[in-house]
């Protein structure tokens, strides 16, 4: 086990939205807004962070490391002046992979019960 | 405008925070309120953003706050020394103010336990000389006929009985109460029923309501008393009902109650005045209203009646008004003295934040050159303060708690009121508020001289002294703590001689080897004088016979004891008796030997005798003051001989004795009349039946208790004997509650002088070691110890005389508030300043002693090198 899989560790269980801001990040810098699009988006329009949810999160994140405001800021004509964007760190993918491998424990102990979603 | 107000609502989130992300999310909220469908979506989308900030906005508080928390347990961890100081004065000053609020909150603040106690009034008649006189029954029916401001109104007066039948004889305290009073209470009883008109008339059955006390200690609690018979001095007595646990009325002593019987007989005097009256006010009835119509009742009934009514007007005081001026002074007093307790304890941790906080000078500079906001900062020192006041606080109310029942003497027992103080939850209000206040208040005081502005020069090393202003804040607490002190030790002082020039007093009587008792000879069995005559010989004579028994005597009342009271007014020259002028004078009925027994000199003529009977020339031993009230131009010996009328016959006088204090140390002597007791007609005069006992002897008092019980015993096994006491325990009770006053007040002094003396080490100790440097250059310039200690010295001294001198104008003035608690004694007294203006000057030189020291043992090498 790595320094960076144990510091991962220590952050779980991941709190959702967390979960859901690192995985909003995971492929591109994005801004609160498309965040929050992303979301919505990969869950169907269930799951609808609020502004203060979402920027709570982020507030803690930043602190804790997992994403990053970026310097360099995308191409001038995308870009909005007040617009903030948040990039993944590699402790934030760790973080990310480890929420991952323990929901699927999780659901692997469920599915041994009976539980399972899908192919029961 | 939508977007305008959302912002408005993201101030409920952090400055940081909403300086950092108020933009991002306004564009978001922007963007929903855009594609919200229809006015619907957006009440619906305002409903949901609403709560989504104070949800959020507070876990963002939260968050900060435990970082805040975590980063203060720690830095807190550092500085024990810092730590404990600062916990400790914040316990003291709120320990002490939440002790006294308890108290003062208890007897002056808090409503009486009634129903709508506002609207309760207490009638009293006023004549000259007494601005609460108590009621005839003849001018309270009157009155109360007349009156149309009262809903209802409740006769009462106060009684005590022997009560028999139980297991042991026992004397009890309660009131005779008219059928309508405790309706005007709205009380209800436990159990059975109150008392209702038929039990007031002449010649019903004796019926009885007991209180919970009573019922609970004599019957064992038990629901069948009711309806039972008991014997209450030897008449029975139905008990109906039993009274709620806290119900005690009038006073905290009242255990059973009887029903006032109203009889033609007590209409016929309309100055006897004996009873108490109760009344509620009609609703929309002002307190003044009532008042103008009794001015006008009295005024009409003193046209009818102008000979009785003569100088007879009507008084109506709130039934919360009934503690006395001394009682709610000496609360204000004690009140005042907790709040300057208070203010040195919250000067102090102020100072403490300040020195603290120049301290840390560098290392908050660090963190605001590295990005901290200033909100952040000064949130954080808030929250310092507020964890130290919370832990203060927190002993405080550990320290009130127990202090409170020290406090309890000073309850006045007059009052209605059922348990004792205690911290409750009213009390802990008032203790978070003040904690609260404190901590923030004084939380905020380094944060007006941190500046508003990012400080940098902090970063440079070897930061000098804090800065004179910054001292200038610091030396203005130091001496308001001073002032403070000052005020509390003068008045502490100024009680402290009260008590000695009180107890330096002459009572009048020898009270060392006296065993006092009382023997409540009940009526009718004692109504006649030779039943009396015959109890008294033989319990007299065997107390006599036993060794070390000198003299023993009965009297109607001892001086000092619950009685204190007892005028009847004194007629000369056949002259009508006039009550408007202060003619009157003590009765006491006595037996032979009673002056010897007290210790009183006979100054002229003859004690009372045996063969002053019935069928002789009725005759008087009177006191000096009566002399010198009634004849100035007389001499003892000369009056000898006279006749005044006094108690419904002629009388001579006999004898002349010394002035005895009866009303307690405090009061002037008044005229003294003693008659023989058996110069009085059987059943007459009831209430003034010898029935206080007093036996000198040389050996120790208490010795001769046990013996004295058993031959009372013997002569009448179903008399109780109560109230055994020393006649010094009597004298000292007097100033029982002065000592007790006495003891808070000066416990207050002392914690303020020890919180001052702490704040001026505090504060020469921080100065000098902001000063090493330059104490050390000094030296390192030829600076000699001396120069260095005159520097410190006098800065010291011009703390203390700051403080000094306006403390001795404050506390003069305190002196003059409370006069009316020191029995004479100027609040000018001399001895009292000087002793305390040299404690507080010796307490500013003792506070900078170590300081001092400190700064003559800097090394000026090592000194130096730090800069």
């Amino acid at each position: 086990m790595t320094d960076l899989q144990r510091e991962a560790d220590a952050f779980l269980p991941l709190p959702p939205a967390t979960f859901h801001i690192l995985l909003a990040v995971a492929d591109e810098d994005r801004h609160g807004y498309a965040i929050i699009q992303d979301v919505a988006e990969r869950t169907g329009g269930e799951l609808k962070l609020s502004a203060g949810t979402l920027y709570r999160s982020i507030q803690r994140m930043l602190e804790q490391g997992l994403i990053v405001e970026p310097r360099e800021r995308p191409a001038p004509h995308e870009d909005d002046e007040r617009r903030r964007y948040y990039r993944i760190t590699p402790l934030g993918t760790a973080v990310a992979k480890a929420e991952a491998r323990r929901l699927a424990q999780l659901v692997k102990m469920a599915r041994a019960r009976g539980f399972a979603p899908g192919r029961a | 405008v939508t977007v305008r107000l959302y912002q408005l609502l993201l101030h409920l989130y952090p400055t940081s925070f909403h300086h950092e992300y108020g933009g991002a999310m306004s564009e978001v909220f922007a963007r929903r309120h855009r594609d919200a469908p229809g006015p619907l979506g957006r009440a619906a989308l305002w409903l949901e953003t609403i709560a989504d900030v104070v949800t959020n906005a507070m876990l963002v508080h939260l968050d900060i706050l435990r970082q805040d928390l975590r980063y203060i347990a720690r830095t807190l961890k550092r500085a024990p020394g810092f730590t404990l100081t600062a916990t400790l004065i914040v316990a003291l000053g709120i320990g002490a103010t939440t002790a006294a609020f308890s108290v003062t909150d208890f007897v002056l603040v808090r409503p009486l336990p009634f129903p709508a106690p506002e609207r309760l009034v207490k009638l009293w008649e006023r004549t000259p000389g007494y601005g609460r006189m108590e009621l005839s029954a003849a001018n309270y029916r009157d009155w109360k006929k007349a009156a149309t401001v009262f809903e209802s109104i409740g006769l009462y007066h106060g009684a005590a009985a022997n009560l028999t039948g139980t297991s042991e004889p026992l004397r009890v305290e309660g009131a005779a109460v008219s059928f309508d009073l405790f309706p005007t209470l709205r009380v209800q009883p436990l159990l059975g029923r109150l008392f209702i008109e038929a039990d007031d008339r002449d010649g019903a059955a004796g019926t009885l309501l007991l209180s919970y006390r009573l019922w609970q200690t004599q019957f064992g609690g038990d629901a069948s008393v009711v309806g039972r018979q008991v014997l209450l001095d030897s008449e029975p007595h139905t008990v109906i009902g039993i009274m709620p646990r806290d119900f005690r009325f009038p006073s905290a002593d009242a255990v059973y109650w009887t029903p006032l019987r109203f009889n033609e007989q007590m209409y016929a005097d309309r100055n006897d005045n004996w009873h108490y009256a109760v009344g509620r006010l009609r609703d929309g009835v002002t307190f003044e209203q009532a008042r103008a119509e009794m001015d006008v009742i009295a005024a009409q009934s003193k046209q009818q009646f102008p000979r009785e009514n003569k100088d007879v007007g009507a008084a109506l005081f709130r039934l919360s008004d009934e503690v006395s001026t001394q009682a709610r002074l000496l609360l204000y007093a004690l009140s005042g003295a907790s709040l300057c307790v208070l203010l040195i304890a919250c000067a102090n941790l102020a100072n403490l934040l300040l020195a603290r906080a120049l301290e840390r000078r560098r290392e908050l500079a660090v963190r605001t050159a590295m990005g901290a906001g200033r909100e952040r900062m000064v949130r954080q020192l808030i929250t310092e303060s507020l964890v130290l006041a919370v832990f203060g606080g927190g002993i405080g109310v550990a320290i009130a708690y127990a202090a409170v029942p020290l406090l309890n003497r000073l309850v006045p027992t007059t009052l209605p009121l059922a348990s004792t103080p205690a911290v409750d939850l009213r009390v802990l209000m008032f203790a978070i508020a003040l904690t609260v206040v404190t901590g923030l208040s004084f939380g905020l005081a380094p944060l007006v001289r941190l500046g508003g502005k990012a400080d940098f020069s902090g970063l440079r090393e070897g930061v000098r002294s804090g800065g004179g202003q910054k001292e200038g804040l610091r030396s203005v607490l130091v001496v308001v703590e001073i002032v403070a002190s000052v005020v509390l030790l003068v008045s502490a002082g100024l009680l402290m001689r009260a008590l000695w020039t009180i107890q330096s007093t002459d009572p009048g009587f020898r009270s060392e080897g006296v065993l006092t008792m009382q023997t409540p000879l009940p009526i009718p069995k004692y109504a006649n004088v030779a039943t009396r005559d015959a109890f008294y010989s033989r319990v007299v004579d065997d107390l006599r016979a036993l060794p070390g028994v000198t003299q023993a005597a009965f009297v109607s009342h001892l001086p000092m004891g619950k009685m204190r009271g007892g005028i009847w007014p004194v007629s000369l020259d056949g002259r009508p008796v006039n009550r408007a002028e202060n003619q009157n004078a003590f009765l006491r009925y006595v037996t032979p030997g009673y002056f010897a027994a007290l210790g009183i000199p006979i100054k002229h003529g003859r004690d009372v005798a045996e063969n002053d009977t019935n069928d002789r020339q009725r005759v008087a031993v009177i006191s000096e003051s009566f002399i010198r009230r009634f004849w100035p131009t007389e001499t003892p010996a000369s009056v000898l001989g006279r006749h005044f009328n006094f108690v419904l016959s002629d009388r001579v006088v006999a004898g002349v004795v010394g002035d005895v204090k009866m009303r307690g140390l405090e009061r002037e002597a008044e005229p003294q009349v003693y008659l023989p007791y058996k110069q009085v007609d059987d059943g007459a005069i009831i209430g003034y039946i010898p029935r206080g006992l007093v036996v000198r002897s040389s050996t120790p008092p208490a010795s001769v208790a046990p013996f004295a019980r058993e031959i009372i015993r013997k002569v009448d096994p179903t008399l109780p004997v109560t109230d055994v006491n020393t006649l010094i325990d009597v004298v000292e009770r007097d100033t029982a509650s002065r000592s007790a006053q006495l003891r808070v007040l000066g416990a207050f002094a002392l914690i303020a002088f020890v919180l001052a003396a702490v704040g001026i080490h505090g504060l020469l100790s921080f100065a000098v070691s902001q000063r090493t440097q330059e104490i050390g250059v000094r030296m390192a310039l030829g600076a000699q110890s001396s120069d260095i200690l005159t520097m410190i010295v006098k800065r010291s001294v011009w703390l203390s005389l700051a403080g000094v001198i306006p403390g001795i104008a404050l506390a003069y003035a305190a002196g003059r508030w409370m006069q009316a608690l020191l029995a004479g004694v100027t609040p000018a007294d001399a001895p009292t300043f000087a002793v305390a203006g040299a404690l507080a000057i010796a307490m500013t030189v003792v506070g900078s002693l170590v300081p001092t020291l400190r700064a003559l043992r800097v090394n000026p090498i090592s000194a130096l090198r730090a800069e």
